[in-house]
């Protein structure tokens, strides 16, 4: 069951069978699957009525973090909602420059631009972390792409109980992890700042 | 005879159907079967790929013979390229050699002695000043007698002959070359030792799309003070390193049992990987894992003397297995997203895909080491031409640690990070062939299919996993003989040999257990659980700067783990310290082989494990945490220290 697409991979990256590949051209060939199965190229809407491509405009590049919500999620979303903006404080006006936070409605039905734009105004957030809304089909493929789903079908279809945790990474590294949304702040604010220096040694003293 | 996790047997109707199933896939292996194309032409397959459910088939049969168990994958991942089978020997791993003082470098290569305070100038990581030279420099020296240094670096390799080669991580011990699975130190209980683990390994941006070049090694298992632990939160990049000082000393030396420890508190089977934090899984997958085995004067690796187990290295042989998945052009992969587990479906030993291992008609002694990620087995010996056979061994170790007596098993299972030393007497098989084979099911990483004849709450809601018997009903735990995974292939010469080892029919005696009477200071509650996704324990989630809770140095604690989390089975391990399990569900444990010391123990779905501690010599940090790898990067960990004098009294950290 090789989708197609794989096939026009392995085309693309011209190498003979058997034939070791460079270095580099095995990275590139590895980002452009991460992408393919993982980062679909499909339009989301920002809360400012923008249209983007989720790969290549917000994405592609960028070091960035990934969350799911939806406006009338009253449990986890506004605990990972709040602890966001605390971890946006801390941050700094990094975000935005050299970080990229987004957030993306799981019900985008009932959240179009104005509900989406009004829910991230009650959480004070700043410039540099954007809210979205847009299809609902290519919302399930970013969804499932990044790998935020159950096993078991029941559970996965129930909004309530929706993946509540951050995806986040260096895209042009591959480099990707994710925490819980109700990890503390300045803990999920360390290991944000890993993405952007992945050289960094640390000790804890006990 | 079958036996779900419990060791309670199977119908005889489950049975009848069972054994029918395996002849049908028997005769499709006969036929040469192996690829889904044959299978479709057959007109046994749909387009969608599920086996068409025909009577007496189940929809697990597959090519065994083609290398791979391409049964029960998760419902989107694509099947790894077929390989051959039993082409491989098994590689077994050189003992890592020693490095001369004068040799020793930093992530520059510059000459740089050891410190026992850290280096920081020198670009030493590490957390604080070593605790054995400082408490006693006549029993831990320093430098101590016996000092390694490993590179962490990458390695081109072949993991089968009908894959490219793969650029994998390992540990070059300055004589070996980079090996992964890394050498296999042998160590002496009173011989204490240093290895410095220097990070060279490439930069991220040649890492083939997993794996990140941050790292701390921890020696799982081993009674060591904190700062050489390898603590997921103490980690260093490229062009640095750590000193991590081993004592290898018997817990208790400085409080119970003085002055060298409980000798019940023996350790034989440790293993070293990485364990970066949040970034586990990708390391270990990539490769960085390696044995210790730790030796004393009754586990001696010559089995003319002390308990006479099979000498070391020839007839007791570390084995390392892991699962992996290989991308359409046969390179090794691994998925970054997923939050649930990883199953592989192809079946590593010691770094090859299906070897296979020539043996003397005797008895040898295998430790057995699953580095997951995800994966359970459930080891059989199983005679490809004589199915219905049981064929017994003796399990002599859990976790690393000899039971007072050897068990007799026709099978026994480990999870992720578990380990089990195991003797199987070859003499039986003179002449022949025989498998180490995994029957155990498993659909996902969760955990293993749960036995038949406990509710399955979700039975039925796996349609995009092709491991239902084509009616939606999910089978008994345990496949039938030959339709699992074919391990290792054992081919036993047939000309009689000399075996000085002990007989396990003689039922000796090896450690006792130490008691589990005193009272704890304190009795604690871990609730393991999933909120939307984010593993928690007691509701809270890993932080590296915060500490969960403080025990006092030398003092006894009871535990009780307790797994809400729904289908999960979760190993859960806990370092520094050897634990006992008291109670599962408020009875002893029903398996004779889990009365034991262990340091990782399985937390089955809907469980409450009561266990029992010791916390004993040294101070420091440590994690609690779940080591199916994939859980443990997204956050089912917590730290807590040991404190001299401290202790609190939180009973639900």
């Amino acid at each position: 069951m090789h989708d197609l697409s794989r096939r026009n991979l392995l085309s693309l990256a011209a190498v003979a069978p058997g034939r070791p590949r460079s270095v580099e051209q095995t990275q590139a060939l590895a980002r452009k699957r991460v992408q393919e199965m993982h980062l679909p190229n499909v339009p989301l809407v920002s809360h400012e009525g923008k249209v983007v491509q989720f790969y290549d405009d917000l994405l592609k590049d960028k070091v960035v973090s990934l969350n799911f919500f939806y406006a009338k999620c009253d449990e986890v979303c506004p605990l990972v909602s709040a602890n966001l903006a605390k971890v946006q404080k801390l941050l700094g006006d990094q975000v935005g420059k050299q970080f990229f936070m987004y957030s993306i409605t799981l019900k985008p039905e009932e959240d179009n631009v104005d509900v989406v734009r009004n829910y991230r105004e009650s959480w004070h957030a700043g410039p540099g972390w954007t809210f979205f809304t847009g299809k609902t089909a290519d919302i399930e493929k970013i969804r499932k792409g990044i790998g935020f789903t159950y096993p078991e079908p029941a559970v996965d279809k129930d909004k309530t109980q929706h993946i509540g945790n951050v995806r986040y990474g260096n895209e042009a590294l591959m480099l990707w992890a994710a925490c819980p949304g109700m990890a503390h702040a300045p803990w999920i604010v360390e290991s944000f700042n890993w993405m952007m220096h992945p050289e960094t040694n640390r000790v804890q003293k006990s | 005879m079958y036996f779900n996790v419990f060791g309670e047997k199977v119908s005889r109707k489950r049975y009848k159907e069972m054994v029918n199933a395996a002849k049908n896939r028997r005769e499709l292996i006969a036929a040469g079967l192996t690829s889904r194309r044959d299978l479709m032409k057959m007109g046994l397959l749909t387009a969608g790929g599920m086996l068409i459910a025909k009577s007496g088939l189940s929809s697990r049969a597959y090519g065994q013979s083609s290398g791979s168990n391409q049964n029960c994958l998760p419902g989107n991942q694509a099947a790894s390229p077929a390989t051959r089978a039993f082409v491989d020997p098994l590689p077994v791993m050189p003992v890592t050699a020693q490095t001369p003082l004068r040799s020793l470098v930093n992530g520059q290569g510059v000459a740089t002695a050891p410190t026992i305070c850290p280096n920081t100038a020198g670009g030493e990581v590490r957390a604080a000043c070593h605790q054995g030279p400082e408490l006693n420099i006549n029993m831990f020296p320093f430098p101590p007698p016996r000092v390694y240094q490993m590179h962490q670096r990458a390695v081109t390799l072949r993991q089968s002959p009908d894959l490219p080669p793969q650029t994998v991580w390992g540990f070059n011990d300055g004589t070996h070359g980079t090996l992964t699975p890394g050498p296999t130190y042998h160590a002496n209980y009173g011989i204490p030792q240093m290895t410095r683990n220097i990070n060279s390994l490439p930069s991220i941006t040649q890492n083939g799309g997993f794996g990140m070049p941050s790292v701390t090694t921890h020696l799982h298992n081993a009674h060591n003070p904190s700062e050489s632990d390898g603590n997921p939160c103490d980690f260093y990049g490229i062009g640095h390193f750590a000193d991590q000082y081993y004592p290898n000393v018997l817990a208790g030396f400085t409080t119970t049992n003085p002055p060298n420890g409980d000798i019940n508190e023996a350790l034989s089977t440790l293993w070293y990987h990485d364990h970066r934090v949040d970034f586990t899984s990708q390391n270990t997958y990539k490769g960085l894992v390696g044995f210790y085995c730790l030796f004393n004067q009754f586990d001696t690796g010559d089995e003319s003397t002390g308990f006479h187990l099979p000498s070391f290295p020839q007839f007791d042989i570390p084995l390392v297995f892991a699962d992996k998945v290989y991308d359409d052009t046969g390179t090794l992969a691994f998925d970054l997203f997923t939050l649930d587990g990883i199953l592989g479906d192809k079946f590593l030993v010691n770094g090859k895909i299906q070897p296979f291992f020539n043996v003397e008609p005797r008895r040898y002694r295998f430790r057995l080491l699953d580095t997951g990620p995800s994966r359970f087995y459930s080891y059989f010996l199983t005679e490809l031409n004589n199915l219905n056979a049981t064929n017994q061994f003796w399990v002599i170790a859990n976790d690393g640690n000899l039971l007072p007596n050897p068990v007799e098993v026709t099978t026994v299972r480990i999870g992720p990070a578990e380990r089990v030393d195991i003797i199987i007497d070859f003499s039986q098989f003179a002449g022949k062939t025989i498998y180490l084979e995994n029957r155990l099911l498993q659909f996902n990483g969760q955990g293993p299919a749960p036995p038949n004849n406990f509710p399955v709450a979700n039975a039925n809601q796996n349609p995009q996993v092709e491991c239902n018997d084509g009616n939606g009903n999910i089978l008994s735990d345990i496949k039938p003989a030959g339709t699992g995974d074919l391990l290792l292939k054992f081919v036993v010469s047939s000309k009689a040999v000399n075996d000085g080892s002990v007989d396990p029919r003689t039922n000796p005696t090896f450690y006792q257990l130490p008691s589990t009477n005193a009272e704890p200071r304190i009795v604690r509650t871990f609730k393991f659980d999933r909120l939307n996704g984010q593993w928690s324990i007691n509701g809270q989630f890993m932080d590296c700067n915060q500490f969960r809770f403080e025990v006092q140095q030398n003092s006894v604690e009871e535990w009780l783990l307790t797994n809400l989390s729904g289908d999960w089975t979760h190993p859960i391990h806990i370092h520094l310290e050897e634990h006992q399990i008291l109670s599962r569900n408020r009875m002893p444990p029903p398996l004779a082989v889990e009365r034991s010391r262990k340091d990782v123990t399985q937390l089955h779905q809907n469980e409450r494990v009561q266990l029992f501690f010791r916390f004993r010599d040294w101070v420091g940090k440590y994690p609690i945490h779940c080591h199916n790898v994939v859980h443990e990067d997204h956050a089912m960990m917590a730290l807590w220290h040991v404190v001299a004098g401290g202790g609190d009294n939180i009973n639900v950290p």
